[in-house]
């Protein structure tokens, strides 16, 4: 008996030592799960978690400064007991819109050029995923993480308000005009920023770009306004703003969401001119995410 | 059971035809396809992945038809790429962990079957290390492991031996020989060197141009393609035993070619094996002769010898055994 047990004693052992290849035969959760995965994925990476710390750096810095003029403001108005907040929430991301572009600049490469540029996106493809599941996957993503830049400093001021004491109801209307501003603004940069770095495998390149097509087109726009004030011609001044990302936010909102416009001599867009913009900006996101389509049903396997 | 089948499957792009009603039928097991570069390998990969529309014919992949199933198919499948696929900065276990998320496995499932598919292909703890310091035979590994963490039911492998020195090929050979024996996964594998898939495949396609050249068992393949090379040694009645045995060889109507060129040349004697007597005839004559069998050994073939079988140019067909014999 005693000598029998031994060899069976030892066959379990190694068993448990060497289980062998287990067949999963647990759920799939398919497409929509995948694609929700890819999303927050590329949401955490959009601000470095899950990734090096050097990646972390730069996003995180960024998303500091975004809410350090906030804070102070809201000091200020606390202390002075003010009647009003120093500045618009409509106006705040107008405000810090270098800082803004330089965080879509960051990481709209870091989101599409390191798959394209280290080929991981055929390996997307091969899986239940299709190529309108990444796209919006990755849109989505970014735009969420640019909304999550744009409207924390946004809260930031309507708590410390609504701390100060400050009329409710205002601030909860500015509160709300800012953030649909904000949404606006963060879907025109994500899908901006995409289009540009999905053009190119290399990040340095897409950054380049990303940060040269947003300054160079405001900085044009914003010169050529104010040759136009110079000249009276102020009627030009409403149309010239459709040509820059940033002036087509400002132009939208002060068109639609009761904002001080920043154009030279304050003059926006009346509501009709304000149609033409918002129109843009839908007709841009649009189209941002269709050139995305069309670029990805090339790149396949 | 069919775990592919294709009917008179083309694919015209403007320029080329990349696939020429190709119709197969590939059953459990693993399967090699042998194709020169351009032949449609990765075309047809990508045709029964559901990626990429056929132009005329059709296929079934486990039995879903690529048309209108890709998705289906894609859940069921993986697909291990030729080319690099795999970012720098993150470890072995990120990387594959999110690969099977996307293939639809739930969040811990996806960190088990990581863990278990990584051991399998046999990484340990530089998994966590990212995959920039990775050596090539570790990345195909890490290549390997994202292309079954979903324990697909068929794996298409694009070249896995790619790059890899002489140990890394044996051990990715014997890795795939594995991933049929003790997973249960069946294993369509391409390449360019037929001798390579010999050791590992059940079955081997040969494609070229587009066209299905050749579907066999790799017994088949090997028996009715065999070449023979031989080495006897010398004895005072026969000072040259190589000699000998040719002429013997050539009465009995057998051609023999001299292994010029290889080590060993002068000494060796390449003949094409017809089946088992040849063999024995071999064994018999060396016998007659009284001279000593040093070597009779079957030389691998090159993927050119079968094109040029099917152009039916024998006499190229030896020189390319002999530059590739061995």
């Amino acid at each position: 008996m005693a000598v029998e047990q031994t060899p069976a004693q030892a066959g379990e052992q190694s068993r448990i030592h060497n289980i062998g290849y287990r067949n999963y035969d647990g759920p799939r959760l398919g497409r929509a799960y995948a694609r929700r995965s890819l999303y927050s994925q590329s949401l955490r990476g959009s601000y470095g978690l899950g990734r090096s710390v050097k990646s972390k750096v730069l996003p995180m810095l960024i998303f500091v400064v975004m809410c350090v003029p906030a804070a102070i403001m809201v000091a200020v108005a606390v202390a002075t007991t003010a009647k009003d907040l120093p500045v618009d929430y409509t106006r705040y991301a107008i405000f810090l819109q270098a800082v803004i572009g330089l965080y879509v600049a960051s990481q709209a490469p870091q989101s599409v050029s390191r798959d394209l540029r280290f080929k991981t996106v055929p390996l997307y493809f091969s899986r239940p995923i299709e190529t309108a599941d990444y796209v919006r996957a990755k849109y989505a993503a970014l735009a969420s993480a640019m909304f999550i830049l744009t409207a924390a400093p946004l809260l930031v001021l309507y708590v410390g308000a609504l701390l100060a004491k400050l009329d409710f109801s205002h601030q909860t209307k500015g509160f709300a005009q800012g953030l649909v501003s904000v949404a606006l603004l963060s879907l025109l940069f994500a899908g901006i920023g995409l289009v540009i770095s999905a053009v190119t495998p290399r990040r340095g390149f897409g950054i380049a770009a990303v940060i040269a097509t947003l300054t160079i087109s405001y900085g044009a726009v914003s010169t050529v306004q104010a040759i136009a004030y110079n000249q009276e011609s102020t009627g030009a001044i409403a149309w010239l703003g459709l040509f820059s990302p940033i002036t087509l936010i400002d132009g939208v909102q002060t068109a639609f969401l009761g904002a001080s416009s920043s154009f030279p001599g304050e003059v926006g867009p009346s509501t009709s001119e304000g149609v033409v913009y918002l129109l843009v900006v839908l007709g841009l996101i649009v189209g941002c995410y269709g050139l995305l389509m069309r670029r990805y049903r090339k790149v396949g396997l | 059971m069919t775990v592919i089948a294709t009917e008179s499957l083309s694919k015209r792009f403007p320029r080329v035809t990349a696939l020429d009603r190709l119709s197969m039928d590939v059953g459990p097991g693993v399967t090699g396809l042998v194709g020169a570069n351009g032949a449609g390998k990765s075309t047809l990969i990508k045709i029964l992945l559901g990626l990429s529309p056929a132009t005329e014919g059709r296929a079934e992949v486990l039995g879903l038809d690529v048309a209108t199933k890709g998705g289906d198919i894609r859940e069921r499948v993986g697909y291990m790429p030729e080319h690099d696929c795999l970012p720098p900065d993150v470890s072995a276990t990120e990387f594959v962990v999110h690969m099977a998320r996307m293939s639809g496995l739930p969040p811990a499932a996806a960190r088990e079957r990581t863990a278990d598919t990584l051991r399998h292909v046999g990484l340990y703890e530089e998994r966590y290390r990212p995959i920039g310091g990775y050596s090539t035979g570790m990345k195909q590994r890490v290549k390997l492991a994202q292309a079954l963490v979903h324990d697909p039911q068929l794996v298409f492998l694009d070249e896995p031996t790619n790059g890899l020195d002489p140990v890394g090929r044996d051990e990715m050979l014997g890795l795939i020989r594995r991933i049929h024996t003790d997973f249960g996964i069946s294993v369509l594998v391409t390449s360019h060197l037929l001798g390579e898939l010999e050791r590992t495949c059940d079955h081997v396609v040969v494609v070229d141009g587009g066209k299905l050249l050749r579907s066999s068992s790799t017994t088949d393949f090997t028996q009715s393609t065999a070449i023979l090379a031989i080495e006897v040694t010398d004895t005072d009645d026969h000072p040259d035993g190589t000699r000998a045995v040719r002429e013997v060889l050539h009465a009995r109507g057998i051609d023999t070619h001299d292994g010029s060129g290889l080590p060993g040349a002068g000494h060796i004697l390449l003949l094409t094996a017809d089946g088992e007597e040849t063999y024995d005839l071999v064994r018999d004559i060396v016998a007659d002769l009284g001279l000593g069998l040093v070597r009779m050994e079957q030389r691998r073939h090159h993927i050119s010898e079968v094109f040029k079988d099917a152009d039916d140019a024998r006499d190229e067909e030896r020189k390319e055994a002999v530059g590739h014999g061995g």
